[in-house]
């Protein structure tokens, strides 16, 4: 039986018995059924719960059960998975659904019953994200272990070489690879420096002229056009990066004499500065509006002009916000990946010129798991190892952030 | 009352020395303003560019360069063996139709070289056309009949102008008899440039000429589907929960703490969970859309949690004391009467996840989307790509005429883009005026 069609059949049983057990309440007379114990439409979905809940953790259960043995391919296990386990799904749906109609009597608290399951679902629900987050410690956790049984800690945290080609054949030269990440934290860290170099003053000022002394239709106007900027997708910025910004600063480095490489970090980096520019603009700006007005008031008031007020007295108080601002930034752009796959280079360069091409450590993820992969090679493995950190370090830079932020709302509520 | 002219040479404010100080300030008051305004500007530039550079090479994507040919339909060529069934009809050479017809146009061509760079000014795709003709309409087959067929991706770019004639020979994709037999059919006025139909109807190919998004858009299509479906009604009953149950304890923090971490993630940690739960754990079909739809539902949900959670707090609580003491129970309260009032933030909320996840390309790549796909996915366990997956494969890829193609496919996705969030800026402006 296909899936779609068990489905159906179990919607059906469920609606049946909707319908049945909401029938059975109206005869239950106005004084047990209606008030306190539930309305009608309560007892036909207390059915649908009693019919729906035997069949959700029967497939829960099984789908547990056929994952942890990985045995999907016998015949014994398709017979059960064809013919078995529908029937067992229909015959439980039924029987929970015979069983809860038959429990319809006065007295019987539907409402109850009912608002208990809601709960524990809106409870499940909100696991869900501590599950996702477990879920992402454990997946990359257990490779990182199995990557560092294969390369030393030292080797990966210190190592200033990083080739992760290993070889065909057992005699080939370098077939060991080497995995020194320095190199790909150095360039992450350049192209990000260059990325918040573009943005942090671009992204600063515009705030402060958007708050202090934009007029109210230039500031509706011109805030919503600066914000597309980070709704545009990651992938249109590398495709932007890679033809347009670096053939440009190739072009501009050969008529003045330099060589700029045409996938140079500067490239990478300005375009992704482009992309956080509205990040930091509307965080600024929200940190800068919450700034008291007694503040400004009593600036003004002691002959201060604007932009004393903002330097001396706005910039100052709101100073903690901005660095939480700057410091989610810099979370963002680290863990970006599309524009510096697109842009960036491949091969790892440990260099601080920002003309040459560099490599970053999301653009070695993508390059280790594309494409085909077996699963217990260092190269692979030492994909997870790199996205752990990464996940360490933004998570690390987000609280930091967010404890700065924090701190500073305090000092003004 | 004391004489002002006598205190008015004391008064330090009008001195010579604050005059030029003050003048100094205000100069510097001026910088500082216009430096701000630049900033803007700096910005707004940086977007403008960034538009016209993509619409600029994107537009021509939208047209294609076709050649009109008398084409021969010749019975034994169809019918090579008198086999008149379907199959035999589908399996037809028709290229020979094409270089029967570009023969007799192109008589002094002789040579097996030229003669093959000849057979190629046309697309591979014009044999398919052909088919088409006669499939739909048999009784073409043995008459002579003009028609637009599709010229190849070199054509096509030289035709468009990408591909300048003033260049060596050595260094140029259409040699110089390829430019002779162009001009040719220039003179004799069989060149066109048609709307591009092909490029919203069909799925991607290796000829950049026949290439197409609908592919990815039903891909895209199906993925956003499944992400709505599981991140919407996960993320409405977290926020529900966390809003107006749940009792204020550490597990609480502890799961809002995570929320908010959550949704500063990099997408591409996202992709690797996709990869070691979805494919390698629960043996999900590769590539699929459904994979892809899960992936982005949890790097959804922190997104659609946060909004929804905002909207619901934004609910006077007048609402609330009104219904419980109408002698709702408090989940009758938060379902019919906090929700309903709500919504629409919730759904600006949702539209703006979606759209980021529409954009969004790194977890997709983790989870093998990247895959080569010339089918249109018929549902959500076919093999797919989505739209941004498209846009880097044609990145990627070495043909000139690729380049069109992709900034096509952008200026697409932007549209996408701005019409889900001009739905959401709609949405909030409704909420807005309610309250």
């Amino acid at each position: 039986m296909s899936f779609t069609s068990l489905i159906i059949l179990l919607l059906a049983i469920c609606t049946f018995g909707y319908w049945f057990g909401s029938k059975k309440a109206l005869t239950l007379g106005p004084k047990q059924g209606r008030v306190g114990r539930g309305q009608p439409h309560q007892f036909g979905a207390f059915v649908v719960i009693w019919g729906g809940i035997p069949p959700l953790l029967l497939f829960a259960l099984w789908s547990v059960f056929s994952v942890l043995t990985g045995e999907t391919e016998s015949k014994i296990f398709d017979q059960i998975d064809q013919v078995v386990f529908p029937v067992l799904l229909i015959l439980s749906t039924a029987l929970g659904c015979y069983a809860a109609i038959n429990k319809i009597k006065a007295g019987v608290r539907a409402r109850k019953t009912l608002e208990f399951v809601i709960y524990s679902f809106l409870i499940l629900a909100s696991t869900v994200s501590v599950f996702t987050t477990i879920g992402i410690v454990f997946s990359l956790l257990f490779e990182t272990l199995n990557f560092f049984e294969k390369v030393p800690v030292f080797d990966f945290v210190l190592g200033l070489e990083w080739s992760p080609q290993t070889a065909l054949r057992e005699d080939q030269v370098g077939s060991s690879g080497a995995f020194g990440a320095i190199p790909l934290f150095a360039g992450t860290m350049l192209i990000t420096l260059i990325a918040m170099l573009v943005a942090v003053p671009l992204g600063l000022f515009s705030a402060i002229y958007m708050t202090e002394y934009a007029s109210k239709t230039f500031r509706a106007i011109v805030k919503p056009i600066l914000e597309i900027l980070a709704g545009i997708p990651t992938v249109v910025y590398g495709f932007f990066a890679a033809l347009t910004v670096g053939v440009f600063f190739r072009d501009v480095g050969s008529a003045i004499g330099l060589d700029v490489v045409s996938e140079s970090a500067l490239a990478a980096g300005v375009v992704m500065g482009m992309m956080i520019i509205p990040f930091i603009s509307s965080l600024s700006d929200d940190v800068i509006t919450a700034v008291p007005q007694s503040l400004r008031d009593g600036s003004y008031a002691l002959g201060a002009t604007k932009s004393e007020t903002v330097l001396k007295v706005i910039l100052p108080a709101a100073l903690p916000g901005i660095v939480g601002a700057v410091l989610l930034a810099v979370s963002r752009a680290i863990g970006e990946t599309m524009i510096v796959v697109m842009a960036a280079g491949f091969a790892a360069n440990l260099t601080a010129n920002p003309l040459e091409a560099v490599t970053t450590v999301t653009v070695q993820i993508v390059g280790l798991l594309v494409g085909d992969q077996e699963f217990d090679s260092a190269k692979t493995l030492a994909a997870f190892a790199l996205a752990l950190a990464l996940f360490l370090i933004t998570l690390g830079l987000n609280v930091i952030a967010l404890i700065v932020v924090r701190k500073y709302r305090e000092k003004y509520d | 009352m004391t004489d002002m002219s006598d205190l008015k040479p004391q008064n330090q404010w009008v001195s010579e020395e604050r005059k030029a100080g003050l003048g100094k300030r205000h100069r510097t008051e001026r910088r500082f303003k216009l430096l701000g305004l630049a900033a803007i500007f700096i910005a707004l530039a940086m977007l403008a560019t960034l538009f016209v550079s993509i619409a600029s090479k994107g537009y021509s994507a939208f047209v294609q360069t076709r050649f009109e040919l008398n084409v021969y339909f010749d019975e034994t060529v169809i019918y090579p063996n008198g086999d008149r069934s379907a199959q035999a009809l589908r399996g037809a050479s028709y290229v020979s139709l094409i270089r029967n017809a570009l023969r007799a146009e192109f008589p002094d061509v002789e040579t097996r070289k030229e003669l093959r760079s000849l057979f190629g000014i046309f697309s591979k795709g014009a044999s398919r056309q052909l088919r088409n003709m006669v499939m739909e309409k048999p009784s073409v087959i043995g008459t002579t009949t003009a028609t637009w067929l599709i010229a190849s991706d070199d054509m096509d770019m030289f035709n468009k102008g990408y591909i300048p004639r003033d260049v060596v020979e050595a260094d140029r994709r259409v040699k110089d008899n390829e430019i002779k037999w162009f001009d040719h059919l220039v003179e004799k006025g069989v060149v066109q440039k048609v709307f591009n139909w092909g490029f919203f109807s069909s799925g991607d190919s290796r000829e950049p000429e026949i290439a197409g998004i609908w592919g990815a858009m039903v891909g895209s299509f199906y993925t956003l589907l499944i992400t709505f479906v599981i991140a919407f009604p996960i993320g409405v009953m977290s926020a529900i929960y966390l809003e107006e149950f749940a009792p204020k304890n550490r597990i609480t923090d502890i799961i809002e703490v995570n929320i908010n971490n959550l949704a500063a993630v990099p997408s591409i940690v996202f992709g690797l969970l996709g990869m070691g739960l979805f494919l390698n754990v629960a043996h999900l079909p590769r590539s699929a859309s459904m994979v892809g739809g899960l992936t982005l539902a949890l790097m959804t949900l922190p997104i659609i949690i946060i909004s929804a959670r905002a909207s619901i707090r934004a609910v006077p609580d007048s609402i609330r004391h009104a219904a419980l003491g109408l002698g709702a129970s408090r989940q009758q309260t938060a379902f019919h009467h906090v929700l309903p009032q709500s919504m629409p933030g919730i759904l600006t909320g949702t539209i703006i996840g979606l759209s980021q996840a529409l954009g969004e390309t790194a977890p997709l790549l983790m989870i093998g989307m990247v895959a080569f796909i010339v089918d249109i996915p018929g549902n959500v366990t076919d093999p797919a790509t989505v739209l941004p997956v498209q846009i880097f494969l044609w990145a990627d890829s070495p043909e000139r005429a690729f380049v069109e193609k992709t900034s096509g496919a952008i200026l697409v996705l932007l549209v996408f883009l701005v019409f889900m969030n001009a739905l959401a800026v709609l949405l909030r402006r409704k909420f807005e005026r309610r309250k």
